[in-house]
């Protein structure tokens, strides 16, 4: 295969790409330093038009199997009705869930295989879920619109709920008693503002959010909106701390010059 | 490193690239375009996106983008409050915004060049609250129906509602209220700008920081009827602090120069026919000068603030996490400042903006005001809706302008519209004719009918 050489054009033409950080859905460190394979890529491409064509179709690749994955299940809705439509995408994304009524949960196992028995509860509307670790997003949620009893919601280390999937957690404001959004990457306070809708909201977990810079006063912004609710997972004093080191290296580094 | 200097001129030097040895005027645009994009804020580089993304063969359009000001110091894009909504009466703009949240729900995907950062839009999602008196109630309900039935996700409130849900705003004289669940509230608009433009300039696109000066040079197409229509040959660039101008040879002009459109259009002769011509009718946008201002209030309402819109026409939302808002006001058509610079006139809010704000938030009474800033608006002074289309007696512009505050959020989806008819000869995804020039030329206005 011949690999056709991208030609240099100087001037106003192509912009080089100036900033070498791998496209990832989550911005890294600058302290980070690149893997030597994302580095090689990412030369390649500079050079070679079937290399940067190579990467954008990997990842339109990736973009569609995450709509697939999502996508809205009309099919085993009009089938089977609301509740096992929602079951059923909810078991097809590798996460679990409960019943009302009903105490055991229905997950698939290591493998991916899950029991077809959820079929028949059409009447259950679906009480708790848990889908920590999937690729849930905001045009998932379609398929759990209808679930109107919905009291737990677990999205931890889920790297695709955003700030627009909170946008959306309003349709649940009846029922909704508890949230872990710990360690979701891409939620920001932009997002969390969005959660005063969720009046009968009891726990909140918000431990672990990196885009979140302060989160003692994030939390206490949300105690004043959220009179009800325990927020657990981040102390009042997080984000105070850098200040503090900062002054007291300020102090030690002013002492230093003036002795 | 003057080894490496070296290389890179040796480099640039090849057969194939544009070096040349006597370069006298850095940063001239080339010679031919194929469209060229007059004014570099969020429309135009939309446009210029829109156009890249629709183009069926690489390279195949040759998009230039000038913009005058490379400080963007003026520019009504980075001075915007950034809010986005859909709570219109019209349905075009329900669905031009509803579009363009839908562009930013996925911006990444759009956006994303490959080995930079991702888009980060800081949008916050805290919906618009707009409150409307006894008289507004009636238009507020069908406002509220037609935004239902185009798609946006909005919902009415009583004013026992408002104030269950509200506590620390003032529930006197309201009679209805409407407010936006979901994709509704504000970002940043320069992350958006330098992200349509590095996008854009990744895909291709030429960008010059010069003026359109100069009379548009057209040529005389066709005359019949006492009618002439123009084509536009070239467009003559001129270079920053320079007399020096570059005239680029181009098929199609795109007028997005906002609150300057207006006279970009008077460079191509229109309105400036025989009396009682359609030759003689000028574009309607001209700058309009407004002002924000910025509140410090500790005890102001917290993370649940809406962005407020009261029936008097005052405005407000939360700025950041400590306690600082931004507010303002339109003024009335007699009180329009002047728009030759962007001074702040700080009086306006002490008589008109503060006493209003006050009554409605009683927590704004002991408020300081923090800075302020001024911007314009491209107002579209027949009937405050944005201009979309080919101009029926210039051949090759088209407008994309007169948004009138909206610009920078209908800039998405009015670029993709934009695209779509220069290259696909008609709407594809939004029907947007009534948006035309034909309801100037019919002196028929499309009114946003708002809840007074």
């Amino acid at each position: 295969m011949a690999l056709y050489r991208t030609v240099q054009l100087s001037g106003c033409a192509r912009m080089c790409v100036s900033v070498a950080r791998p496209y990832s859905t989550v911005a890294r460190s600058p302290s980070t330093p690149l893997p030597l394979r994302s580095k090689l890529l990412f030369f390649l491409s500079q050079h070679f038009y079937d290399v940067e064509q190579l990467l954008s179709w990997s990842s339109w690749l990736r973009n569609w199997t995450l709509r697939r994955k999502n996508t809205f299940y009309s099919y085993t809705q009009e089938q089977y009705g609301n509740n096992v439509a929602a079951a059923f995408y909810i078991l097809s994304l590798k996460g679990g869930f409960r019943f009302s009524g009903q105490s055991e949960w229905f997950r698939p196992n290591e493998k991916g295989k899950f029991s077809w028995d959820f079929v028949n509860f059409q009447e259950h509307p679906i009480e708790e879920v848990d889908v920590s670790g999937t690729v849930i997003n905001c045009t998932g949620l379609d398929n759990l619109v209808s679930q109107k009893n919905l009291r737990t919601l677990s999205l931890r280390g889920c790297r695709e709920v955003d700030d627009w999937f909170l946008s959306r957690l309003h349709i649940f404001q009846e029922s909704l008693e508890e949230l872990n959004l710990s360690g979701c990457p891409r939620i920001s306070v932009g997002g969390l503002c969005a959660l005063h809708h969720l009046r009968k909201l009891r726990k909140l977990d918000l431990s672990s959010l990196p885009r979140v810079q302060n989160p003692g006063l994030v939390r206490i912004l949300l105690e004043e909106v959220l009179p009800h609710c325990h927020i657990t997972g981040v102390e009042y004093d997080e984000g105070l701390q850098a200040f503090q080191e900062e002054k007291d290296s300020e102090a030690l580094s002013s002492t230093g010059t003036g002795a | 490193s003057g080894l490496a200097a070296m290389r890179k001129h040796a480099v640039r030097a090849m057969p194939g690239s544009d070096w040349q040895p006597l370069e006298i005027t850095p940063g001239l645009p080339p010679e031919r375009a194929d469209v060229v994009i007059v004014g570099g804020g969020v429309v135009g580089w939309s446009v210029a996106y829109w156009l890249k993304r629709k183009e069926r063969i690489r390279d195949g359009v040759r998009v230039l983008v000038v913009e005058k000001d490379p400080t963007y110091s003026q520019a009504s894009t980075v001075l915007s409050v950034g809010g986005i909504r859909q709570q219109f009466s019209l349905p075009e703009n329900i669905h031009l915004s509803l579009a363009s949240a839908e562009f930013l729900r996925s911006i990444n995907e759009h956006l994303g060049v490959l080995n930079e950062d991702p888009v980060d839009l800081q949008f916050n999602h805290s919906g618009y609250l707009f409150i409307a008196s006894e008289k507004g109630a009636g238009i507020m309900e069908e406002n509220y129906r037609t935004q239902r039935y185009a798609g946006a996700k909005v919902t009415l409130l009583s004013p026992a509602q408002v104030k269950e849900k509200f506590p620390w705003l003032n529930t006197e004289g309201v009679a209805l209220a409407s407010y936006g669940l979901e994709n509704e509230g504000w970002f940043d608009p320069w992350s958006l700008l330098n992200a349509l433009r590095r996008k854009a300039i990744s895909m291709g696109v030429y960008q010059c920081f010069g003026e359109v000066t100069g009379r548009v040079t057209s040529d005389c197409l066709l005359d019949a009827f006492e009618m002439s229509f123009k084509r536009i040959r070239y467009v003559n660039v001129r270079m920053p602090n320079s007399l020096e101008y570059q005239p680029v040879e181009c098929a199609i002009v795109v007028n997005a120069a906002g609150a300057h459109s207006g006279k970009v259009a008077d460079l191509a002769g229109i309105g400036s026919g025989p009396k009682d011509t359609l030759a003689a009718v000028p574009v309607p946008v001209e700058p309009r000068k407004r002002y924000v201002y910025v509140l410090h209030c500790p005890d102001g309402p917290g993370l649940d603030t809406p962005f407020l819109i009261d029936y008097s026409g005052v405005y407000c939302r939360r700025e950041g996490l400590g306690g600082n808002y931004i507010a303002g006001l339109s003024p009335e058509e007699e009180e329009e400042p002047d728009t030759r610079d962007l001074e702040v006139d700080y009086n306006f809010f002490q008589d008109r903006i503060w006493p209003l704000l006050a009554h409605r938030v009683p927590a704004f009474e002991c408020t300081k005001v923090a800075s302020a800033w001024a911007g314009y608006y491209d107002y579209n002074t027949f009937d405050q809706n944005c201009i979309l289309g080919l101009h029926p007696l210039v051949n090759n512009m088209y407008f994309a302008t007169g948004f009138s505050g909206h610009g920078l959020q209908q800039s998405p989806a009015a670029g993709r519209a934009l695209a779509e008819l220069i290259l696909d000869g008609g709407f594809r995804t939004l029907d947007l004719s009534a948006l035309g020039f034909e309801r100037i030329f019919h002196q028929e206005p499309v009114l946003e009918r708002s809840i007074v």
